[in-house]
């Protein structure tokens, strides 16, 4: 058998058991790239991104005191302009009294538990919504800083577990589209690569603001899986492995996404 | 209150076409959506936005259901003079925003 048969037939086998391969850091594109002008323009200028609304509802909401402590964020973390400048960028993060990484919803809702001492906000409610785009904006440019290191690693790699597995009745996952066919196009939308740069975003068909994970819900349920509830620990996993996928990348928040 | 975002030009020269943008937060609940319960989620929107120049109309707009959540209206006057330009939107159950801004024109 000559070489050139031997690479055809190793060629030819290592194309038929192909799985996800990871994009090269430098091929990827966030969202944004796959949008139209219209869409683009309307997320650069901030008179038109609706996502601002809530970013001006969260400022109000920083300054408002909350609870039985009746203190507000602001009168433990003072002007948000400085002190949570680059936190979105490295959320989650690892949280040692929990033992696991929480993300930024979870590390407001437990500021409120424990701070303020007030209930904490429902996940998807217009409060957390409005608060994390605020917290967001803040870091709006800035490279994702998703920390890998021994106590995350596991939940990293965790997270990229759940984004390899075949699900729902559709048998997918996460990555048949988002590694193995970004950039083609389903139901006439482009696939776009899947990384989370922009949360809470505004998204034109949800006509609202939205969570990563509301659109990992969709995401789900499009697979024809069952969802997790929102802020089960498979989800923040998944959080996790998708900011630490897109290290490096800008914050957009509050993005604008058809 | 409903939050609103307005893009007036702070300066233009006297004869401009100058671009006036608005975003407005609004559910636009049209209506015809039947929520948990089986009940109709009764109609909530915002059904007319009127902008003036120094208090003459310039733009006007009815709005209906079909129309998205949080309006967006974008619209082109010529800059005549210095002054405030107002926008009023009004709508279901006693919604009522105004705003100002004002523009130089030189």
């Amino acid at each position: 058998m000559s070489w050139a048969a031997v690479v055809a037939l190793v060629g030819v086998a290592a194309g038929a058991t192909a799985i996800a391969a990871e994009i090269p850091l430098s091929e990827r594109k966030s969202g944004y790239d796959f949008m139209g002008p219209d869409t683009r323009t309307m997320q650069d200028d901030d008179t038109t991104n609706p996502g601002m609304l809530w970013v001006l509802d969260g400022e109000a909401l920083w300054k408002r005191k909350a609870g039985t402590a009746n203190k507000s964020c602001a009168d433990c973390h003072g002007d948000a302009g400085t002190s949570m400048k680059g936190v979105a960028a490295r959320y989650p993060a690892f949280d040692a009294g929990r033992g696991r990484p929480i993300d930024l919803e979870q590390r407001v809702n437990i500021c409120r538990a424990d701070r303020q001492q007030a209930t904490p906000l429902p996940f998807e409610g217009k409060e957390l919504l409005a608060l994390t785009a605020y917290i967001g904006r803040q870091s709006r440019g800035m490279p994702i800083e998703t920390v890998n290191d021994e106590r995350t690693k596991p939940f990293i790699e965790a997270g990229r577990d759940l984004f390899n597995r075949r699900q729902g009745q559709l048998n997918l996952s996460c990555a048949q589209c988002h590694d193995d066919n970004w950039g083609q196009k389903l139901a006439g939308a482009p696939v776009p690569q899947g990384h989370a740069t922009g949360y809470p975003l505004y998204r034109l068909e949800w006509q609202s603001l939205g969570s990563l994970q509301r659109r990992l819900r969709n995401c789900i349920v499009g697979m024809r899986a069952e969802p997790y509830a929102f802020g089960a620990p498979e989800y923040v996993d998944l959080e996790l492995y998708l900011m630490w996928r897109a290290r490096g990348m800008k914050v957009e928040t509050p993005a604008v996404r058809p | 209150m409903a939050r609103a975002l307005i893009n007036v030009p702070a300066k233009a020269k006297r004869g401009e076409i100058i671009e006036i943008k608005t975003l407005i937060q609004h559910e636009m609940e049209t209506g015809f959506r039947v929520g948990t319960n089986g009940q109709v989620i009764p109609r909530d929107i915002i059904t007319d936005f009127i902008c003036k120049y120094n208090g003459e109309e310039i733009f006007r707009a009815e709005l209906h259901p079909a129309i998205s959540a949080n309006p967006f209206f974008t619209f082109f006057t010529v800059a005549t003079e210095s002054g405030t330009i107002s926008f009023e939107w009004s709508g279901d159950n006693g919604f009522a925003v105004s705003e100002t801004a004002t523009i130089t024109v030189e």
